[in-house]
C-alpha cells in the first residue's frame, strides 16, 4: 500500500452511487481533452464522410451534404476509460442509422476511421438501432477542435475511447479490425457497466 | 537503475512568490542528481486514490537534499496541495532522479542560453546553482520570462549571482504588466529579444529551453530561425496538463 | 480552453514510465523512426500522455514511435514504430 499523505484529497470526486455511474468511474463537471496527436483541423470546403468497405456503392457526403441530412439532438451519459464519466451530455448530429439506411451489406463489423489516423472497430450492431452518431454540436456550440470538432462519432454505450474524433467515415469489414487502442491493451469491445477496459477484461 | 518509490521527509518550505514555493526535502538513501533532473511525486489519499506529477529539481548536486519549487494552479489537483497544505515534517511519495537529456554538467565549455517561462526557470536555475557551486565560470546567458514582477521566482539569488561578475548574465522580461523604473524587456519573446540574447553561431552554444510547450515551440522556433542548429536546443515542454 | 500544443509534451515527461520499464534511464536513449529515417533523443520527441495510453510521435513525421499502456497491473507496449533504439549502459 502506498504511502499516505495527510490531507490529500485531490479534485473533489464524486463518488455517486447513482446507477448511471459505471463502476470504478466518477463524475465530473468539467470536459476533460485527451489526445493521442496533434489536433486535425481539416479545410471544411475538403471535409468529406464517407461509408467504405463491404458496401454495393460507397456513400460519400461533403460537408454541406452532412449538414443537411436529417440531424437529432441527444442527451446521452459518456464514460471514458480513464474514469471519469459525464451525465447528461448536449449533442447535435446525424444518426448513424440515417448514414447507413438502405445499405444493404454482409459485413458485421465497422471500423471508424480519422483524421491523423486514429481508428477504433465495433460490431456493426453495436452502432445500429439508435446507438450511435455522427455529431457535430456539444452543448449547443459547434463541435470544438479539441473535442473531435468538426465531427466525432458518439457511441455512449461504450467507453469513450470508441466516440472516435475528428471521424471521417466507417469501413464496413467482414471480420473484426481492432483499431488504435484495441490493439494495444484495451478491451475490444469496451462495455463500461461490465468494466471491461483492458485485454482479459 | 530501477527507480523506487520512496518516502521522502519535508525539511523546509520557502515561499518563492505568492503562487510558488519551494519544498526541500530528505530523502533517504538519495544517490545525487544532475542539475535539469526531474522528479516524480506521488499522492495518496486515504481512500486509495492516487495522482503522480513530475517536478524539476531545483537544487544544485552539491546541495543536501532535493528541492522542488512548485507553482500552484487555481485548477491543479497537486500543486494546491503541495503549496499551501503540506507541512514541514509532511512526508510524501517521490521518485528520482529522471531524465538524461535535459541536464548540464559545468565542465562543458559550451556557452550556454538558458530560456525560461514561467515555472519553466525551475531546472534552469538548479544548472545556474550547479554553475555557481562548482565554481564554473562558463559564459551563460538566462532569458527568462515572467507575467509580472512578483512572479519572478528566484528574483534576489539570480541579481545576487548575477552581480558576482563571473559570466552570468540574465536577462528578464515582464510580459503582463512592469514596474515604474522597470528596466528588463516588456514584451512576448520575439526575434529581435532573442537577437540581443543569443550568442553568435560561431560559437556552438548549447541552449536549454523550459516552460509551456506554446513558449518553448515559439522560443526553439525563434532559434532555428536565427541560424541555430537544431541540435545544439535542448527542450522541456511542461504543458498546461496536470497541476 | 486547453489549446492542443499544450497537450503535447516531450519525452522527459515519460522518463519516469520509462523507467518502470527499462533499467536504464532512456530520455538520452536515441529512436530511429520507421517512418521517415528520422533520429532523435528520447527527450526530444513528441509525447502525448494525458489519454488512455502515453503516444509517442516523431517530431520529424509525426508518425507513431511508440504506445505505452499501463493498467490492470500490466503494461502494453508497441515499439514498432521505432526501427531501432540505441542507449548506454548505465
Amino acid at each position: 500500500m502506498a504511502f499516505i499523505s495527510r490531507g490529500f484529497r485531490g479534485k473533489r470526486r464524486d463518488e455517486t452511487t447513482s446507477s448511471r455511474v459505471p463502476p470504478g468511474q466518477h463524475t465530473v463537471n468539467d470536459f476533460p481533452v485527451l489526445s493521442a496527436g496533434p489536433t486535425p483541423r481539416p479545410d471544411l470546403a475538403h471535409w468529406s464522410f464517407s461509408i467504405v468497405g463491404e458496401i454495393d456503392a460507397p456513400r460519400t457526403w461533403t460537408w454541406e451534404e452532412f449538414r443537411k441530412l436529417p440531424q437529432e439532438e441527444i442527451t446521452v451519459d459518456i464514460h471514458c476509460v480513464t474514469k471519469w464519466s459525464k451525465l447528461d451530455t448536449k449533442w447535435k448530429g446525424v444518426s448513424v442509422d440515417t448514414l447507413l439506411d438502405g445499405v444493404d451489406t454482409a459485413a458485421e463489423f465497422v471500423v471508424a476511421v480519422s483524421d491523423g489516423g486514429y481508428t477504433t472497430n465495433m460490431p456493426l450492431d453495436e452502432i445500429t438501432d439508435k446507438k450511435a452518431w455522427a455529431v457535430y454540436e456539444y452543448d449547443g456550440q459547434p463541435l470544438h477542435p479539441e473535442h473531435g470538432g468538426p465531427a466525432r462519432l458518439l457511441v455512449p454505450h461504450l467507453y469513450l475511447w470508441k466516440s472516435a474524433k475528428w471521424v471521417r467515415g466507417l469501413k464496413l469489414v467482414k471480420e473484426d479490425e481492432p483499431g488504435f487502442w484495441e490493439t494495444n491493451g484495451y478491451n475490444n469491445h469496451g462495455d463500461p457497466f461490465k468494466e471491461e477496459r483492458y485485454w482479459g477484461d | 537503475m530501477i527507480l523506487k518509490w520512496q518516502v521522502a521527509k519535508v525539511t523546509a518550505i520557502t515561499a518563492e512568490t505568492p503562487r510558488v514555493a519551494s519544498l526541500s526535502f530528505h530523502v533517504p538513501g538519495w544517490q545525487g542528481h544532475l542539475a535539469g533532473q526531474h522528479v516524480d511525486v506521488r499522492l495518496t489519499s486515504d481512500d486509495g486514490y492516487q495522482a503522480q506529477r513530475s517536478y524539476s529539481i531545483a537544487s544544485a548536486p552539491e546541495e543536501k537534499g532535493v528541492t522542488i519549487t512548485v507553482e500552484r494552479l487555481d485548477d491543479g489537483e497537486v500543486s494546491p496541495y503541495l503549496v499551501g497544505e503540506v507541512r514541514q515534517s509532511d512526508s510524501l511519495e517521490l521518485r528520482g532522479p529522471i531524465g538524461g537529456y535535459f541536464v548540464w554538467k559545468a565542465g562543458d565549455p559550451r556557452p550556454v542560453l538558458l530560456i525560461g517561462g514561467g515555472s519553466g526557470v525551475v531546472p534552469l536555475m538548479a544548472m545556474i546553482r550547479h554553475r555557481a557551486l562548482a565554481g564554473s565560470r562558463t559564459p551563460v546567458r538566462l532569458l527568462y520570462s515572467s507575467r509580472t514582477f512578483d512572479d519572478v521566482i528566484y528574483r534576489d539569488e539570480l541579481d545576487r549571482l548575477a552581480a558576482a561578475g563571473d559570466g552570468l548574465a540574465v536577462h528578464h522580461t515582464l510580459t503582463r504588466s512592469r514596474p515604474p523604473g522597470w528596466k528588463g524587456y516588456t514584451r512576448r519573446l520575439d526575434r529581435p529579444m532573442i537577437d540581443d540574447v543569443a550568442w553568435p553561431s560561431e560559437q556552438t552554444p548549447i541552449v536549454f529551453i523550459c516552460g509551456p510547450t506554446p513558449f518553448v515551440e515559439a522560443a526553439a522556433t525563434l532559434l532555428v530561425e536565427r541560424g541555430y542548429d537544431p541540435a545544439w536546443v535542448k527542450t522541456e515542454r511542461f504543458g498546461a496538463t496536470g497541476g | 480552453m486547453k489549446e492542443q500544443s499544450e497537450l503535447m509534451l516531450d519525452g522527459n515527461a515519460i522518463g519516469g514510465l520509462l523507467s518502470e520499464i527499462f533499467t536504464m534511464e532512456m530520455t538520452s536513449a536515441e529512436g530511429k523512426c520507421a517512418g521517415c529515417g528520422a533520429v532523435n533523443a528520447i527527450g526530444r520527441v513528441h509525447v502525448y500522455m494525458n489519454g488512455p495510453g502515453a503516444v509517442v510521435r516523431c517530431p520529424d513525421c509525426t508518425s507513431v514511435l511508440m504506445r505505452i499502456v499501463h493498467g490492470n497491473g500490466r503494461y502494453w507496449i508497441d515499439l514498432s514504430g521505432l526501427r531501432v533504439l540505441e542507449f548506454a549502459e548505465s
